[in-house]
């Protein structure tokens, strides 16, 4: 087992030469991804899992740096810590940030044993194949070369708009087509007018609108519910 | 020269459970989400990772395609949440059982 580990983690680390500022800034950034990782997990308020998250899609930024990947450092940087975190946050203080889920209740029981059994399970798995197994790759850099001369978004340009052209036209319309959903889970869900200025200045239709509402009510909001009976005497 | 590629396959296999953890023992709707950006995001740097070993622009092309999924997925998925929100009060998973008949 001593000379597994010693073969597969500590020689590889010294055939590669890495200099002591690129591992002192992997061990810091790994420790800052792993840190927000179990605070998203661990957190009991949502707002604090959201900043963890942002912790961790800083470290990952950092990680893309160390490998060359500076435009997707960028992207991951604005599009996540920028964009998807503030969605989450903006969703969170629409919905309230004072729900906190108290994480010691457990309602199905021994779900999280099993559950923390099952990931270790196959964490094992995946860590024990890569250190003991052979990897078969394919047919290398189909797109291009990655490492070497040039910059970075140059050659991700060239390869996104010339081999992977088709994926990033489909790319929109699935842009698209999450908009439309968005905007249709979004609206709110038509009433029969019984609480517009209609149905108030018609006295006559009140009962019988508000009966309709009534028995549709079931699948209306409740905030119609009280709006009608607030209406009907 | 950089780290091996190993460290990075490591670190990111151990976000992915970490994530996949948190997916399963969570019951609010919004950190499970965000467990699955912790999940999707070890992905990504697994695509990066062999985009260097590799020496192959197909991976980093392959996480901005991700990002994009991703941000679809997010929008979706938090529209659903605030169209349950708006029928019933909290949103943990376990009450969620309409379907149960």
């Amino acid at each position: 087992m001593v000379t597994l580990l010693h073969g597969a983690i500590i020689a590889p680390l010294a055939a590669t030469h890495a200099s002591w500022t690129d591992i002192g800034t992997f061990a810091v950034a790994a420790a800052i991804v792993l840190a927000g990782a179990i605070g998203v997990v661990i957190a009991r308020n949502p707002v604090h899992a959201a900043l963890m998250l942002v912790m961790t899609l800083f470290g990952v930024a950092v990680l893309f740096v160390l490998q060359r990947a500076d435009f997707l450092a960028a992207v991951q940087v604005i599009v996540y810590a920028g964009a998807i975190v503030v969605l989450f946050l903006f969703v969170i203080m629409f919905l309230g940030v004072d729900k906190t889920e108290s994480v010691k209740v457990e309602p199905l029981r021994g779900q999280r044993p099993l559950a923390a059994g099952l990931v270790a399970l196959g964490l094992a798995g995946v860590l024990i194949l890569g250190l003991v197994s052979h990897w078969t790759t394919g047919k290398a850099s189909v797109a291009g070369a990655a490492n070497g001369p040039g910059s970075n978004v140059f050659k991700l340009g060239r390869s996104v708009f010339t081999t992977y052209l088709f994926p990033f036209e489909v790319t929109s319309a699935l842009l698209v087509i999450a908009v439309v959903g968005a905007v249709v889970l979004a609206r709110r869900p038509p009433t029969t007018g019984s609480d517009g200025p209609d149905a108030i200045g018609a006295s006559g239709a009140i009962d019988a609108t508000g009966e309709t509402v009534d028995a549709a009510g079931d699948i209306s909001d409740p905030t119609t519910e009280t709006i009608d009976e607030e209406v009907a005497p | 020269m950089t780290i091996a590629g190993a460290w990075y396959l490591g670190l990111a296999a151990v976000l992915f459970s970490i994530g996949a953890l948190g997916l399963l023992i969570r019951r609010n709707v919004l950190v499970m989400f965000m467990c699955v950006e912790l999940m999707l995001n070890a992905a990504n740097l697994t695509f990066v990772t062999f985009a260097r070993m590799m020496n192959d622009i197909g991976g980093q092309v392959l996480v901005f395609f991700v990002l994009v999924v991703a941000a679809a997925e997010v929008v979706v998925g938090l529209g659903i949440v605030v169209a349950i929100f708006r029928r019933r009060a909290n949103a943990t998973a376990d009450d969620l059982h309409l379907m149960k008949g």
